[in-house]
């Protein structure tokens, strides 16, 4: 298996920069997951490593060796396509065969390891059907299989689950990430669903208009955004960001912020904002409590019963809205004044340029991060 | 056996009676349309197969009567019409590989983003809309005269004598002016199909190491094999009966040498006035054209099934 580097990688497409110098030094056997919204880029970057796109300015190694002109299929990279891709007039032995045939591999040691790969996905019995015969859970394995079997240094994946439906897609998560252990590939994935980000990944690259926003952990970036944009990116519901001032700060770091309606006191390391500059609160659903000796006062105006969780949207005194994530055990019904308590512990600080004041307590979860 | 209780059909439920009602209903609504579409194609096909059977030459109205099978045995054992057969085996044989060869390779090249692709597409498909006869006429009188020809400008340019085409390889030259004539229908047809192949199937193949030449042959190819047989079922459906083109340029000639079944049969009725004779020959490229057509429409469904 594979490293691979982006040097400050560029993609120029009619004098509009799509990728705008990404850079990011990927360890042999990590799984590595791009997200983003749409349109940030994410899809070129990886179409740019498998080498269907041109490389505008930087460069790509693939285990030390720079690949920017190198064919795709020289490059040792296989990819698995979002709409699959598969050669319909061909069997599926016939599509797993493909790249061995054209590679010059002998017919017996073709069988061999198409056998070997059929069986890892559980294929055997379709190996004489079409793609056209197959159900969509079936064809995404094949489209799998057809990377698998070119024994490649980098596997690719494009949004690989997004045409399953919801049952499957968990399915086949867990499939992947499993057939990842066992294979102990190099992976680049690209997906826009978080679940999938957060479930599988090793580290996260969080991108936004051809910019790399944060590259980390999956709890790194949820519960340490570098960021407003990881902050609003991560995360469902979304984390509730409140506009907010600056009151007074501690000698040992610890922020006074105070909002319209509240204030609280955030563990923030020193030499942050001065007083009375201007930032943003940011809280996450999880982390407001609902408190009857609560400082925070607010009237429900929807609750969303999940069964396992209750979304409770409420309003504040100043009209802005929040959600608050509570147990799906919980009563409050649309209208209820309710009393909340914000755990400052929880808390984020992000300044005026939207980026996050750096904490003077580390989270639990990411001791030695 | 398992117990299943079975109902004997009950034929005079009201139900029944009025959907029975309704079918006959539409039968007779139907029925006109159907009726002038059998003596549409019936009744000339009874004409033919009768007169085929009997003497009948408009020059000579002494002759007459019942003519057993002499019609077809005239026909079958005169060498014009094996050479006819063959003729009409070339044409068919020949524009077919031109226009399906070259059109795939044109509808691939004109899939491609090139500056002025747009005008250039309407160029390759325009001489699908100029008549049989005016372009035959273009071919014979603008580009191949012998004297005035544009070619032959060409070669006197270079120093060469001009060949006089029609005279010297009459049915080449023929399936070169019908070939140019069919090519924008399988472009067009072949570059439509080529625009619904999926791109990321040529990214995967080329993931997968496959050059130019095999991305076109394993991916392209098959993509397209629907629709070239498409083509060469409609475009075998008319050029079994090409006419305008041969009665323009060469009328058949030097002798038979370019003439095919359809250009026989005209001059049997209309040269030679002999009308039994003309109605075995057409009863006879019936049975051509439905013996293609079968062979036609086996693989058109095999390729059709999956």
């Amino acid at each position: 298996m594979a490293t691979v580097e982006l040097r400050n990688l560029r993609k120029t497409y009619l004098h509009e920069e799509i990728i705008k110098g990404v850079s990011l030094a990927i360890a042999e056997r990590e799984f590595i997951v791009f997200v983003g919204p749409s349109g940030c880029g994410k899809s070129t970057l990886l179409r740019m490593i498998a080498g269907l796109e041109d490389i505008s300015a930087g460069d790509l190694l693939i285990d030390g060796q720079r690949v920017n002109d190198t064919e795709p299929a020289r490059r040792g990279v296989a990819m698995v396509f979002q709409s699959y891709a598969l050669y319909p007039h061909m069997n599926v032995y016939r599509n797993m065969e493909f790249s061995l045939r054209l590679a010059g591999m002998p017919e017996a040691e073709r069988r061999q390891r198409i056998g070997d790969v059929a069986r890892i996905l559980q294929l055997d019995p379709y190996l004489d059907h079409k793609p056209g015969q197959l159900s969509g859970g079936q064809r995404q394995r094949v489209a799998i299989g057809r990377a698998i079997v070119r024994n490649p240094r980098v596997f690719l994946f494009d949004e690989p689950l997004s045409n399953l439906d919801a049952a499957l897609r968990g399915q086949m998560r867990v499939e992947l990430a499993s057939l990842h252990r066992r294979l102990d590939a190099t992976t680049i994935y690209v997906t826009h669903d978080q679940v999938e980000a957060m479930t599988m990944a090793d580290r996260i690259v969080v991108l936004d208009k051809g910019v790399v926003e944060q590259i980390g952990t999956p709890l790194e970036l949820y519960h340490r955004p570098r960021n407003l944009f990881v902050a609003r990116f991560m995360g469902s519901p979304p984390m509730n960001l409140l506009p907010a001032t600056i009151n007074a700060h501690d000698p040992d770091g610890t922020m006074q912020v105070r909002t319209e309606t509240l204030s609280v006191s955030i563990p923030t390391q020193q030499g942050g904002l001065e007083v009375g500059a201007p930032a943003t609160l940011g809280i996450r659903p999880e982390h407001i409590r609902i408190d009857p000796q609560g400082a925070v006062q607010g009237m429900v105006e929807v609750s969303e019963r999940l069964g396992a969780v209750t979304l409770l949207h409420v309003r504040l005194p100043d009209g802005q809205m929040i959600v608050v994530q509570t147990g799906g055990d919980n009563t409050d019904s649309a209208d209820t004044p309710i009393c909340m308590t914000f755990e400052e512990e929880h808390c984020h600080l992000f300044d005026a340029d939207g980026m996050a004041l750096a904490r003077s307590t580390d989270h639990p979860l990411l001791a030695g991060a | 056996m398992d117990k299943v209780a079975v109902h004997p059909p009950v034929m005079d439920n009201p139900a029944g009676r009025a959907a029975r009602g309704r079918h006959l209903q539409g039968f007779v609504l139907q029925s006109p349309a159907i009726m002038l579409l059998l003596l549409w194609s019936v009744v000339p096909l009874l004409m033919t197969l009768w007169y085929s059977l009997r003497n009948y030459n408009l020059v000579d109205p002494t002759q007459q009567g019942f003519a057993g099978i002499n019609n077809y045995w005239y026909l079958l054992t005169d060498p014009d019409f094996m050479t006819s057969l063959e003729n009409t085996a070339i044409l068919v044989g020949g524009v077919l590989a031109i226009s399906v060869g070259l059109g795939t390779l044109l509808a691939v090249l004109y899939n491609e983003a090139f500056a002025g692709r747009g005008i250039a597409r309407v160029l390759v498909i325009s001489p699908f809309f100029i008549m049989p006869t005016v372009a035959a006429l273009l071919w014979k009188n603008l580009m191949l005269h012998p004297i005035y020809g544009v070619y032959s400008a060409m070669m006197r340019a270079v120093g060469l004598t001009p060949i006089d085409w029609l005279s010297r390889y009459p049915l080449a030259t023929l399936v070169m002016i019908v070939a140019w004539e069919w090519l924008p229908f399988a472009v067009l047809i072949l570059l439509t199909a080529i625009q619904s192949l999926d791109m990321e199937q040529k990214e995967a193949a080329r993931m997968d190491g496959a050059g130019m030449v095999a991305q076109f042959i394993n991916i392209t190819l098959p993509h397209l094999s629907r629709a070239i047989t498409v083509v060469i079922m409609i475009e075998t459906i008319f050029l079994l009966t090409i006419f305008a083109e041969i009665s323009v340029t060469t009328a058949g000639g030097p002798g038979v040498a370019s003439t095919n079944l359809a250009f026989l049969i005209y001059s049997r009725a209309l040269l030679q006035f002999d009308v039994g004779g003309a109605s075995a020959g057409g009863v006879v490229a019936i049975v051509v054209a439905n013996i293609v057509a079968a062979f036609l429409l086996r693989a058109v469904a095999r390729n059709l099934e999956t």
